[in-house]
This record gives structure tokens, C-alpha cells and sequence, in this order.
């Protein structure tokens, strides 16, 4: 047998569902709980604050990887459950769910780097 | 003051006489000590002589007397009757695999897969008798020792919904015995190993549903294995890619 190329989408994957679990969480707490409450100021999130951090390099690289990697963690999560609820390991499910991720990350990278 | 009893409802599969399985109920006495094993052994003892099904150890070790009991799988010798009483118990084979008769199934599939990824200490040279034993450190030993504790009872296999979906799946048990040699440090098989574990038939059909490691008798966690084969493969990946003319 062959050995697979999974590797290629299983590592984003897997690298999507660290960033997910670890550093999601505490960014939903901070752009979605703390900020709106008053928990933290409200000028931390403001316009400006953001446009500097966007226009750093390594900022961008950061944002980035937080933005592409739980794409492809999500994309390959719902094909595989698909799978798991019956559905056939077919290439429209596949393109469907990894051409979204693909996409979302040039978008991304597209938008960030014209910042 | 009459015995308690409970029903055992079974899939009966005789296939010189039976076109399709059908379910039979047997009455049994209730005994808070009984395993549903020995209400079958009872069944078999004294009503219905013609009831086949596998057994041997009757103490979780020997991995014989895997069955469906109410849906799930179990060890027949483990599932204790004060757990389903008085509800009536159903038995079926184990899911995932052909039926051969009543609770007896053909797993001749798995054989030949777990012989697939070699489970056996494969090393890198024969050593001599007068070398003395090959020692192991207890942190050495601790690396793969729950994986050892595989009985090949598959219940793995009839809990996995993946080898249900995709029959050529090499499976948990096989994969988790895989990796138990891959971790020996008296072992040097493991590139003989990948090329089964790293295909896409290997590690890669799994898709982390975790119901492999719920349903082992032995805490052997056969989806943590498959988890960290997936993790050494992806990094031989990108070593191979880097690398293109070391070893691969």
C-alpha cells in the first residue's frame, strides 16, 4: 500500500484544532464578552488600535494563522463527520468543504496583506 | 417464594436452516452474581443445546466472548445481569462482522489485517543467546505497556463506525498493536509497519470518533495510538518532502 498524502490536510488540521481549543476561546472572551461589557476598554478594540495591529508583519502572520488554520480544522472536522453520518467520501463533499477553506484563507491573506 | 427470572432476548443464525437471523427469547433465573455468559452457558446447559457462541476465560482475558448486549458491545463474561434487570436483555453478535452462526462471527478479516501490520518484535539483528536478555527500563516499558494489553476481542471494531463505512479500514486494534512494536525500544519493524499504518487504509480512514477507545475492556485507548501514529506519519511527511533523497 501506498502511504498517504493525508498528512498535507491532516497537519492543518490539526494545527486548526490546537489554535481552535487554545486560542479561540480567549479571543471570543475578549472581542465578544470582555469589550462589549466594559471588562476591558472599549478604545482596546477601537478602529485605529486594530489598523496599526493589522499593518504590523508579524501581527499579520499572527492573524493569519488564527484566521486559515481552524478553516481547514473546520473544513476537514465536517467532511469527516459527514462521512461518520453516512454520507460518501465523494470529491463534491471534498471540494465543497476544502475549496470554502482554501478560499477563506486567500481572502484572508488577500485583505491582510493590502492593509 | 418463586425465583426471580429475566429474558434474554438472542439472534438466532443457523444458515442450513434459517434464511435470514431471527431474535429467540429464553427465560432464565436471575442471579445478581450471573454475567450475561452465564445466562447463555445456562441456555445452552439446560434449555437450548443448539445455541453456539464463543467463549472460554470467563474473567476478561482471553477476548473470546465479545457480543452486542443491548446495542453495545461488551464482553459477555463482564456484562453483569443486576445492571439490565429486570429489563429484558438482548444479544446479538458483534456488529461489523459476518454472521456465521447464532453469536459465532467470521473474523477472518481482522486476522489478516492484524497479521498486515507484523505484531511481533521485529529486531534490528538477531541477538545471540550468550548476549544475555535485551533490558528495558520501566519508563521504556511504561511508553507502550497499555497497548500490550490488547485481547483482540474487537470490540473495537464493532464499535467503530468508520470500519463499518469503509470495510478496508486496517482498524483500531491492529493500529494500536502496530504502534505497541513501533514504541519497543527492541523493535526496528516500524518502516515495515508504516507502509500498512500510513496509507490511507491505515491511520487515515480514522476519523477520531473515540468509540474504539469507550468500549476496550482493557483501557487500551486504541484511538490515542491511532492519534500518535498520525502524528509520527505527519511528520515523516514533511521530513520525506524537505528530504527528498534521505531515507524514506
Amino acid at each position: 500500500m501506498a502511504k498517504s498524502n493525508k498528512p498535507i490536510v491532516w497537519s492543518l488540521f490539526a494545527g486548526g484544532g490546537m489554535l481552535s481549543a487554545f486560542v479561540t476561546p480567549v479571543l471570543i472572551f475578549i472581542t465578544g464578552l470582555a469589550v462589549p461589557l466594559g471588562l476591558m476598554s472599549l478604545d482596546s478594540l477601537s478602529y485605529d488600535r486594530m489598523l496599526v495591529l493589522a499593518q504590523n508583519p508579524i501581527a499579520k502572520i499572527v492573524l493569519f494563522a488564527v484566521i486559515f488554520l481552524p478553516l481547514w480544522h473546520a473544513a476537514h472536522r465536517l467532511l469527516t463527520t459527514l462521512h461518520d453520518l453516512g454520507l460518501p467520501k465523494g470529491r463534491i463533499a471534498m471540494t465543497l468543504c476544502y475549496g470554502a477553506a482554501a478560499l477563506g484563507s486567500i481572502a484572508a491573506a488577500v485583505v491582510l496583506l493590502r492593509i | 417464594m418463586t425465583e426471580p427470572t429475566l429474558q434474554v432476548e438472542i439472534l438466532r443464525y443457523r444458515p442450513e436452516t434459517d434464511q435470514d437471523p431471527a431474535f429467540q427469547t429464553y427465560t432464565v433465573p436471575y442471579r445478581d452474581d450471573w454475567v450475561v455468559l452465564d445466562a447463555l452457558n445456562h441456555i445452552k446447559d439446560n434449555i437450548d443445546r443448539t445455541l453456539s457462541y464463543r467463549w472460554s476465560c470467563h474473567m476478561a482475558v482471553c477476548g473470546s466472548c465479545g457480543m452486542m448486549i443491548n446495542g453495545e458491545p461488551k464482553l459477555s463474561c463482564h456484562a453483569f445481569l443486576r445492571d439490565y434487570y429486570p429489563n429484558k436483555i438482548r444479544v446479538e453478535p458483534l456488529n461489523n462482522f459476518p454472521i456465521e452462526r447464532d453469536l459465532v462471527t467470521v473474523t477472518d478479516d481482522f486476522m489478516e489485517k492484524l497479521e498486515s501490520v507484523k505484531p511481533y518484535v521485529i529486531p534490528k539483528q538477531e541477538r545471540a543467546v550468550d548476549e544475555g536478555p535485551h533490558l528495558q527500563t520501566p519508563a521504556q516499558l511504561n511508553t507502550f505497556k497499555q497497548y500490550t494489553m490488547c485481547i483482540n476481542c474487537l470490540l473495537c471494531y464493532a464499535a467503530c463506525p468508520q470500519y463499518g463505512l469503509t470495510p478496508d479500514f486496517v482498524g483500531p486494534a491492529a493500529l494500536a498493536l502496530a504502534h505497541r512494536y513501533n514504541l519497543d525500544t527492541r523493535d526496528a519493524g516500524r518502516e515495515q509497519r508504516q507502509e500498512i499504518a500510513a496509507s490511507n487504509e491505515g491511520v487515515w480512514d480514522c476519523t477520531f470518533v473515540g468509540e474504539c477507545s469507550q468500549v476496550c475492556p482493557k483501557s487500551v485507548d486504541p484511538a490515542a495510538a491511532i492519534q500518535q501514529t498520525k502524528i509520527a506519519s505527519t511528520i515523516d511527511w514533511y521530513k520525506a518532502l524537505l528530504n527528498p533523497w534521505g531515507k524514506r
